[in-house]
C-alpha cells in the first residue's frame, strides 16, 4: 500500500522529529492484525506505522476499538491465539523483525528488552504469589540471578518506584496493596531487566486522579533518569499533553495523524484529532455552552468502509475521501492521513463558544433538595469473623435550588455515590435529613415515597447493566407510564416513548430493539430517556459519562445541558472528572473520605480553590494543552488515601496535606464561609 | 473506569438473517446439544408411542421364552418371566420421563421461587432461607430421598407413585433454590434493578418483571439438568426396591433383585436397562450443557 | 487463625442441633404410630398389648421432649439406642460397618483425585484437541452412568473376562491387605468414577477460567516460560476452588455407597441405611441421618480450614 511504502522509505531518509538524529528504537511498519471470530474476520489493525526513538515518550491516542492496544500486544507477541494474528507488516526492534521471531526468541525478549504495564492493577498480579516472587521471576529467568541477588535487586526496585518498607513488603501479597501501589509494583516489574522500551497500556485509567498523577510522574521521571523509551497508550488527551513528546493518533485501525505534542495540539491536521480536541471540556478555558461533538459512531471493523474511515463523520468530506488516504508528510515531521489537510488549516479558526445560558436560581424559593448532616455507616467484615465500621458519609450538607445543577466531585471512596443513593432512598441513611420538595424522605411513608419517586430519577454509570437485558427499549420506556397510569393504553405509551426517544436524540424505531443491540452511548441515552419518562423535577446523575468514549461523552454532556436549559431540570451531577463537572454545574461540592471539604460556585471554585485537596485535584488533572502543561510545576500529591476503616483523626486530609500541622490532627475543621458563598473546611485558610 | 467500546463489534448487525432464529443458532453452534436432543427425542417418542411401536405387551409372561438371549424375535432378550426386554425398556421410558419431568419441573420451580424471593428480600429472611438450604444440602440426594420415602411410605396414591415423586422432588428443591438465589443476588446488584426501585415499583413487579426473566436462563438449565438427576434417582430407588414396584416396567427395577443373580447366564438383562438409563441421562446432560454454553456468550454481548 | 477455627466449629453446633431436631420430629410426624406401622408392615395382626410392650421397650411411651433429650444425651455418649429391627444396640450395628464404608469412600476419593486432577488440567490446557474431547466425553459419561450399574458391569467384566469374582467376606485391611483390597477396589472404582468425572469437569473449567485472567498475561509479558506460567501461575489459582468441590463431593460419596454396596454385597453403612428404610426402623434411620450430617459438617470444616491455610488472601489480612 502507498502509505506503507512511504513509511518504509521515510524512516531511513527523514530526520527524527526528536532533537537527536537517531534511528528508531522500535519501528512498526504497515502492521496488520486480524482476529478470526465466529462472525468473521476483524481487521483490528490495518496498515499502521509508528516509530519510537530511544528515551522519548510517545503516546498512542485513540478511542476504544481503534486498535491501539492491539498493536501494542502485537509488538509484545501477546495476541490471543489462535484467534488473533499478525497478517502483514514488520515490527523492527533494532535490526530484528519481531514478527519473524520464534516463540522462544520472542519470550526471551519480553520482559527483558521490552516490558509492558497493563491497565488493571487489581487483576494484573497473581493473587497467590508474593510480590517478591513475581518481581524475582524476570530477574532469575532473564538475568540468571540467584535468589539472594534477585531479592536485593527487588528491594532496590521497590525503592525506586517509591514503595516504602520494601524488604517487608516483598513478602506480602497483592491484595495487601492498594491500586496505586500495585501499579507501582507493575512498573517495578517492568524495570527489572533494564529494558530499552516500556509499553504502558492505559496505565492509569483505573486509578484516581491524584494517584494517576503520582504514577505518571514516576514513569516520566524513571524514563528520563534511566533513558527508557516509553509508549503510553491512552484516550486521555490531558495525559498526552503533559507527558508525551510525540503522539500518534489512531482511528478504526489506522493511523490518522502523527507529530510532536506541540504540533498536534496547536495545529491539528486531521478532522478527527480536531474533533477530539474540541469535544473535551477544558479546565483552562471559559465554560462553553455546548461541546463540539463528532457525530456518529466508529465503523464496524468486520466490514470496514473503503476509503477514509473517518469520512462518514467528517465535516470536510469530499469526493476524494473515497480513496484511501496515505500518510501525508507535513512540515517538521508532522504527518496526517487526510486528503484535505490543507483546507483544515484554513477552517481551524477559533470557533466562538456557544453562549452560556443564564441560569438564575430564584432566591426566594426554598431549595428543591436540602441535605443536612447526612451520615452513612457501613459494617464490613474484616476477616476473622469480625466487623469493622466504615463511615462512608460524614456530616454532609448542601442545598440544590430548583433549576440548577450541583456537581459532587471526589475520588473513589469519598462517598459521593452513597450520597446519591441515600437521596434516592436506595440506601437507607444512618442519620441526617434529606428534604425533597418540602418532604423529609426518611420519615415519608411508602405511599408518599412512591409519589416522590416520580419526581426524582436517576441515571447510572454503566450503560451495559443499567438496562434490563430482557426488556426491549420500548418496554423499558413504557413501563413507568403504564404502571403509574399516565397513559390510557399501550398505544399512547408507545407514542410517548417515541417522543422521549426523539428527545434524547434517538430514532423511534429503536423501541423494538434490545439493549445488547445498542452501543454504549445509545444505551446511556435510553437511560436518560427512562429517567425523563416520569417527568421528574430532579435527576441524580451518577457518573453518567465515565464509562463512555471521549467523543460520546461530549454528545451525552450536550444532551444533559440541553435538558438543563430547555426543561429547567435540576441535576445532582456526581463525577470524578473535574472538567466534566465544571462544564455542567453551577455549584460544586468537593468530597474527601466522606466529608465535604469545599463548596462553592463553579467559577469561584476553579478560579480560586481554597482547600488544599481541591488544589491538589486541580493540579493533578492535566489540561490538553502542552504549552500550558510545560509551564505548570509538577506538584504531585503524596501518599495514599487512608483506609476508610481507619480514618485519620481530626481533619482526614492531614496525612497528605502539605500545609498540615499538629493542630490539624486534633480538630475536625468545620465548613466555614471563607468568601461569600464559598465554603471550605480547613483551619489553615 | 474503563472506556467501553461503543460499537465496533455489533454482532446482530452482521449476523445473517437465518441465524437470527434462536433455534437455528443453537443448532449450529452446539452440535453436542443437538445430539443430546435427538437422544431425548427418541426417548420421548418411545414413551408416548410405546403402545404402538412396542413389539410385545410389557407385562406378558411367557415361560417358554424365559431368559432367552438377544435374537430377532427378542432383540434385547427376555427376563426371568419371559417378558421382552426391548418392550419393557420402551415402556420404561414412560416411567422415567414422567417421573423425571414432573419431579424436576415441580422441584425446580418451587426452588426457583424460594431462591428468587430470598435473594430479593435479603436480610434476616434470606439468612433463614440460606440456613435452611444449607441444612437440606448437607445430605446426598439419595439419602434425602430415602428419608422422604421412609416418611411417606411406599404406597401408591391414586395409581400414581406420588410418594416417589415426592421423594425425588424434595432433594431437588434446595439445590435449585441455591442456584437461583445466587443468580438472583447478582441480578439484584444490577443498576437496572436499582432503577426499578428508584422508580418506585412494587416488589412484586420488580421480582416478576425484572429479576425473574433474567433468571430464566439458569432456570432452564436447572430443569434440564435435574430431569437427568431425577431419572437417575428414580432408577436408583427402584433398584433398591424402594421406588416403582413390580410389575411396572422401570429401568432401575429391571436391574434389581433377580437380575443380579444372572451375571453369567443372562448378561443382557443387565446391559440393556443400564444402557438405557445412561443414555437418557447422557442426553439430558448434553442438552443442559449446550444450553449453558449457548446462553453464556449471548449474555456477554 | 485459631479464633477462626473456634468460630467455625461453634457455628457447626447449632446447625447439627437443628438437624437432630428436624430428623427426630420428622420421623415422628409420620401418620400412624411408628411401632404400629413397623409391626403391621412386618405382616400379620398384632394385638394392642404387643404394640404397647414394644413401645415401652423402645422408650417410645415417654413424652416426645423427654425422648429427644434422651436421644441427644445418648448421641453425645455414643449410645444410640436400640434398633427396632434387630433389637441390637445401634452403635454395634454401625460400628462394624462404618469402617468398611469409610475405607471404600477414601479409596474412591484417592483414585478419583489422582485421575481427575491431571485429566482435567490437560483437558483445559489442550482445549478443543482430541484429548479434550475424549476427556469431556468420558466425564459426561461418568455423570450419566449410574454407579450401581457400573458396579454390575465391573462384576460382569471380571466374571466373563477373568472368570473371577470379588471375595464376599470382608477382611480388615490390617489383617490381610491383599484380600481386603481385592474386595474393595471394585466398589471404590465404581463409586470413584462419578466422583472423578465431577472433579475433572470442575477442574477443566477452573483452569480455563484461570488462563483468561489478567495476571497470566502479565506473566507472559515478563517472558516467563510457558511451562512455568502453567505450573506456577495458573494451577495454584485453578486448584484452590477445586478443593472445595473435592471436599463436598467426598461427603456425597455416601450417596454412591448407598446403592453400590448393594451390588457388591458389602456390609456397609449404605446397605444398612437402605435396610433401615425398607424395614421402617426409625430409630436407626434417625441415628444414621444424624451421622451423615455430622460427617458432612466435619468434611466441610476441614475443607474450609484447608482453604484458609492455602489461600494467602485469607491467611494474610
Amino acid at each position: 500500500m502507498v502509505a506503507g511504502l512511504l513509511s518504509a522509505l521515510e524512516i531511513e531518509e527523514r530526520p527524527a522529529p526528536v532533537a537527536s538524529a537517531q534511528a528508531p528504537l522500535l519501528s512498526v511498519e504497515d502492521l496488520r492484525v486480524e482476529f478470526h471470530t465466529g462472525r468473521g474476520v476483524v481487521r483490528a489493525v490495518d496498515g499502521v506505522s509508528w516509530n519510537v526513538y530511544p528515551g522519548e515518550t510517545m503516546a498512542i491516542v485513540g478511542e476504544s476499538g481503534c486498535g491501539k492496544s492491539v498493536s501494542a500486544l502485537a509488538v509484545m507477541g501477546l495476541l490471543a491465539k489462535p484467534a488473533g494474528r499478525v497478517s502483514g507488516g514488520r515490527i523492527m526492534f533494532g535490526d530484528r523483525d519481531l514478527t519473524q521471531l520464534s516463540t522462544s526468541q520472542m519470550r526471551e525478549l519480553r520482559g527483558r528488552d521490552i516490558a509492558m504495564v497493563f491497565q488493571e492493577p487489581m487483576t494484573s498480579l497473581n493473587p497467590v504469589l508474593s510480590i517478591g516472587t513475581q518481581l524475582a521471576e524476570p530477574l532469575r529467568i532473564h538475568l540468571g540471578m540467584t535468589a539472594q541477588e534477585a531479592r536485593a535487586r527487588s528491594i532496590e526496585l521497590l525503592g525506586l518506584v517509591g514503595i516504602a518498607d520494601a524488604a517487608r513488603r516483598l513478602d506480602q501479597y497483592p491484595h495487601q496493596f492498594s491500586g496505586g501501589m500495585r501499579q507501582r509494583v507493575m512498573i517495578a516489574i517492568a524495570l527489572t531487566c533494564n529494558p530499552k522500551l516500556i509499553i504502558a497500556d492505559e496505565p492509569t485509567t483505573a486509578l484516581d486522579v491524584t494517584i494517576q498523577a503520582q504514577v505518571l510522574e514516576l514513569m516520566k521521571e524513571l524514563s528520563q533518569k534511566l533513558g527508557i523509551a516509553l509508549v503510553i497508550i491512552t484516550h486521555n488527551l490531558g495525559i498526552v499533553a503533559r507527558y508525551a513528546d510525540r503522539l500518534t493518533v489512531m482511528y478504526a485501525g489506522r493511523v490518522v495523524e502523527e507529530g510532536t505534542a506541540e504540533q498536534l495540539f496547536a495545529r491539528p491536521r486531521h478532522p478527527y484529532t480536531l474533533g477530539l480536541l474540541r469535544s473535551v471540556p477544558r479546565l483552562d478555558q471559559p465554560r462553553a455552552g455546548s461541546l463540539d461533538t463528532i457525530d456518529g459512531l466508529p465503523p464496524n471493523l468486520l466490514a470496514p468502509p473503503t476509503g477514509c474511515r473517518f469520512a462518514d463523520r467528517c465535516f470536510l468530506r469530499a469526493a476524494v475521501c473515497e480513496t484511501d488516504p496515505p500518510l501525508f508528510d507535513l512540515a517538521n515531521g508532522q504527518r496526517s492521513a487526510c486528503h484535505r489537510h490543507a483546507e483544515l488549516e484554513r477552517t481551524v479558526a477559533a470557533r466562538p463558544a456557544a453562549p452560556l445560558p443564564e441560569v438564575v436560581a430564584r432566591k426566594d424559593e426554598a431549595p428543591l433538595l436540602s441535605v443536612r448532616s447526612l451520615r452513612k455507616d457501613f459494617h464490613v467484615p474484616i476477616g476473622q469473623g469480625r466487623d469493622g465500621l466504615v463511615r462512608a458519609v460524614d456530616d454532609v450538607s448542601f442545598d440544590i435550588p430548583r433549576g440548577t445543577t450541583l456537581g459532587v466531585v471526589g475520588e473513589s471512596g469519598c462517598g459521593k455515590t452513597t450520597v446519591g443513593r441515600m437521596i434516592l432512598k436506595l440506601t437507607p441513611q444512618t442519620s441526617g435529613e434529606v428534604v425533597f420538595e418540602g418532604t423529609d424522605i426518611a420519615s415519608a411513608s411508602d405511599d408518599a415515597m412512591r409519589k416522590l419517586r416520580l419526581r426524582m430519577q436517576v441515571v447510572f454509570q454503566d450503560p451495559f447493566s443499567s438496562l434490563n437485558p430482557r426488556m426491549s427499549i420500548g418496554d423499558t420506556l413504557n413501563e413507568p407510564q403504564l404502571v403509574y397510569r399516565k397513559v390510557r393504553n399501550r398505544r399512547e405509551a408507545d407514542e410517548h416513548s417515541a417522543e422521549l426517544l426523539r428527545r434524547v436524540g434517538l430514532v423511534p424505531e429503536m423501541a423494538s430493539r434490545y439493549p445488547h443491540q445498542l452501543s454504549g452511548g445509545q444505551r446511556q441515552r435510553v437511560g436518560i430517556a427512562r429517567a425523563l419518562a416520569m417527568q421528574p423535577s430532579f435527576i441524580v446523575c451518577d457518573e453518567p459519562v465515565s464509562a463512555l468514549d471521549v467523543s460520546v461523552q461530549a454528545q451525552i454532556m450536550n444532551l444533559l445541558t440541553d435538558l438543563q436549559n430547555s426543561l429547567g431540570m435540576t441535576f445532582l451531577f456526581i463525577a470524578h472528572d473535574l472538567a466534566v463537572v465544571r462544564h455542567i454545574s453551577q455549584r460544586i461540592v468537593v468530597m474527601y473520605l466522606g466529608r465535604v471539604v469545599e463548596t462553592a460556585d463553579c467559577d469561584d471554585l476553579y478560579r480560586e480553590p481554597l482547600h488544599p485537596y481541591t488544589q491538589a485535584l486541580l493540579d493533578a488533572a492535566p489540561v490538553p494543552d502542552p504549552k500550558i502543561e510545560r509551564q505548570r510545576a509538577a506538584r504531585v500529591l503524596k501518599g495514599e488515601p487512608p483506609s476508610p476503616l481507619n480514618p485519620p483523626s481530626g481533619c482526614t486530609y492531614h496525612t497528605r496535606c502539605p500545609r498540615a500541622t499538629s493542630e490539624c490532627a486534633a480538630i475536625v475543621p468545620p465548613l466555614r464561609e471563607v468568601r461569600p458563598g464559598h465554603f471550605a473546611a480547613c483551619i489553615k485558610i | 473506569m474503563t472506556t467501553l467500546s461503543q460499537t465496533s463489534f455489533k454482532p446482530t448487525r452482521t449476523r445473517r438473517r437465518w441465524r437470527d432464529n434462536p433455534v437455528i443458532d443453537f443448532a449450529v453452534s452446539q452440535p453436542l446439544g443437538v445430539a443430546g436432543f435427538l437422544v431425548v427425542l427418541v426417548m420421548v417418542v418411545s414413551a408416548i408411542f410405546a403402545d404402538v411401536i412396542a413389539p410385545y405387551d410389557p407385562l406378558a409372561i411367557d415361560f417358554e421364552a424365559m431368559l432367552a438371549p438377544p435374537s430377532l424375535a427378542h432383540p434385547f432378550g427376555t427376563d426371568t418371566f419371559g417378558r421382552d426386554i426391548l418392550t419393557r425398556i420402551m415402556y420404561g421410558a414412560r416411567t422415567a420421563l414422567t417421573i423425571g419431568f414432573i419431579s424436576s419441573f415441580i422441584g425446580c420451580t418451587i426452588g426457583a421461587i424460594v431462591g428468587l424471593a430470598s435473594a430479593y428480600f435479603g436480610g434476616w429472611r434470606d439468612m433463614i432461607v440460606q440456613r435452611g438450604i444449607d441444612l437440606l444440602l448437607s445430605f446426598p440426594i439419595i439419602v434425602l430421598a430415602l428419608v422422604v420415602v421412609a416418611m411417606v411410605g411406599r404406597n401408591k396414591v391414586g395409581g400414581v407413585d406420588l410418594n416417589l415423586i415426592c421423594a425425588i422432588t424434595v432433594p431437588i428443591i434446595p439445590r435449585a433454590a441455591r442456584v437461583v438465589r445466587s443468580a438472583g443476588l447478582s441480578i439484584r446488584e444490577m443498576p437496572y434493578v436499582d432503577a426499578a426501585r428508584a422508580a418506585g415499583y412494587s416488589s412484586t413487579r420488580i421480582v416478576l418483571r425484572h429479576m425473574a426473566p433474567n433468571v430464566l436462563g439458569p432456570y432452564l438449565i436447572l430443569v434440564t439438568a435435574y430431569i437427568a438427576q431425577a431419572i437417575l434417582l428414580e432408577a436408583s430407588l427402584s433398584f433398591l426396591g424402594l421406588g416403582v414396584n413390580e410389575p411396572t416396567p422401570a429401568w432401575g427395577l429391571m436391574l434389581s433383585g433377580n437380575s443380579a443373580n444372572f451375571y453369567q447366564t443372562a448378561p443382557w438383562m443387565i446391559l440393556f436397562p443400564g444402557a438405557a438409563i445412561s443414555l437418557a441421562v447422557f442426553g439430558f446432560n448434553l442438552v443442559g450443557d449446550a444450553l449453558r454454553d449457548w446462553l453464556d456468550p449471548r449474555l456477554k454481548t | 487463625m485459631l479464633r477462626y477455627v473456634v468460630k467455625r466449629v461453634a457455628l457447626m453446633i447449632p446447625m447439627l442441633f437443628t438437624v437432630a431436631l428436624l430428623t427426630f420430629f420428622l420421623l415422628r410426624v409420620i401418620p400412624g404410630d411408628i411401632v404400629e406401622v413397623k409391626m403391621r408392615a412386618d405382616g400379620g395382626n398384632v394385638s394392642q398389648e404387643v404394640i404397647e410392650r414394644e413401645r415401652v421397650r423402645l422408650g417410645l411411651d415417654k413424652p416426645l421432649v423427654v425422648q429427644f433429650g434422651d436421644w441427644m444425651k445418648g448421641i453425645v455418649t455414643f449410645n444410640f439406642g436400640t434398633s427396632m429391627w434387630t433389637g441390637q444396640p445401634i452403635s454395634r450395628e454401625i460400628g462394624i460397618r462404618l469402617g468398611l464404608s469409610i475405607q471404600v469412600a477414601v479409596m474412591a476419593a484417592i483414585i478419583a483425585v489422582l485421575i481427575a486432577v491431571p485429566l482435567g488440567t490437560i483437558s483445559a490446557l489442550f482445549r478443543d484437541s482430541w484429548i479434550d474431547y475424549l476427556v469431556r466425553i468420558v466425564t459426561i459419561a461418568g455423570l450419566a452412568v449410574p454407579s450401581f450399574w457400573l458396579g454390575m458391569l465391573i462384576i460382569l467384566g471380571l466374571l466373563t473376562l477373568f472368570n473371577w469374582s470379588p471375595p464376599v467376606t470382608y477382611t480388615p485391611f490390617l489383617t490381610d491387605p491383599i484380600a481386603n483390597l481385592s474386595q474393595l477396589i471394585w466398589p471404590a472404582l465404581a463409586v470413584g468414577y462419578r466422583y472423578a468425572a465431577v472433579v475433572a469437569r470442575m477442574l477443566r473449567s477452573s483452569v480455563l477460567e484461570a488462563l483468561q485472567e489478567d495476571y497470566i498475561r502479565t506473566a507472559r509479558a515478563k517472558g516467563v516460560f510457558e511451562r512455568l506460567v502453567i505450573v506456577r501461575h495458573t494451577l495454584p489459582n485453578a486448584l484452590l476452588p477445586a478443593i472445595t468441590v473435592i471436599g463436598l463431593e467426598f461427603a456425597f460419596l455416601m450417596g454412591g455407597l448407598v446403592v453400590t454396596e448393594q451390588v457388591f454385597n458389602l456390609n456397609g453403612i449404605g446397605r444398612l441405611f437402605v435396610e433401615a428404610v425398607t424395614r421402617n426402623d426409625f430409630t436407626l434411620i434417625q441415628t444414621l441421618v444424624m451421622m451423615i450430617a455430622v460427617m458432612f459438617a466435619v468434611v466441610n470444616l476441614i475443607v474450609d480450614l484447608l482453604y484458609g491455610v492455602l489461600d494467602p488472601r485469607v491467611t494474610n489480612k
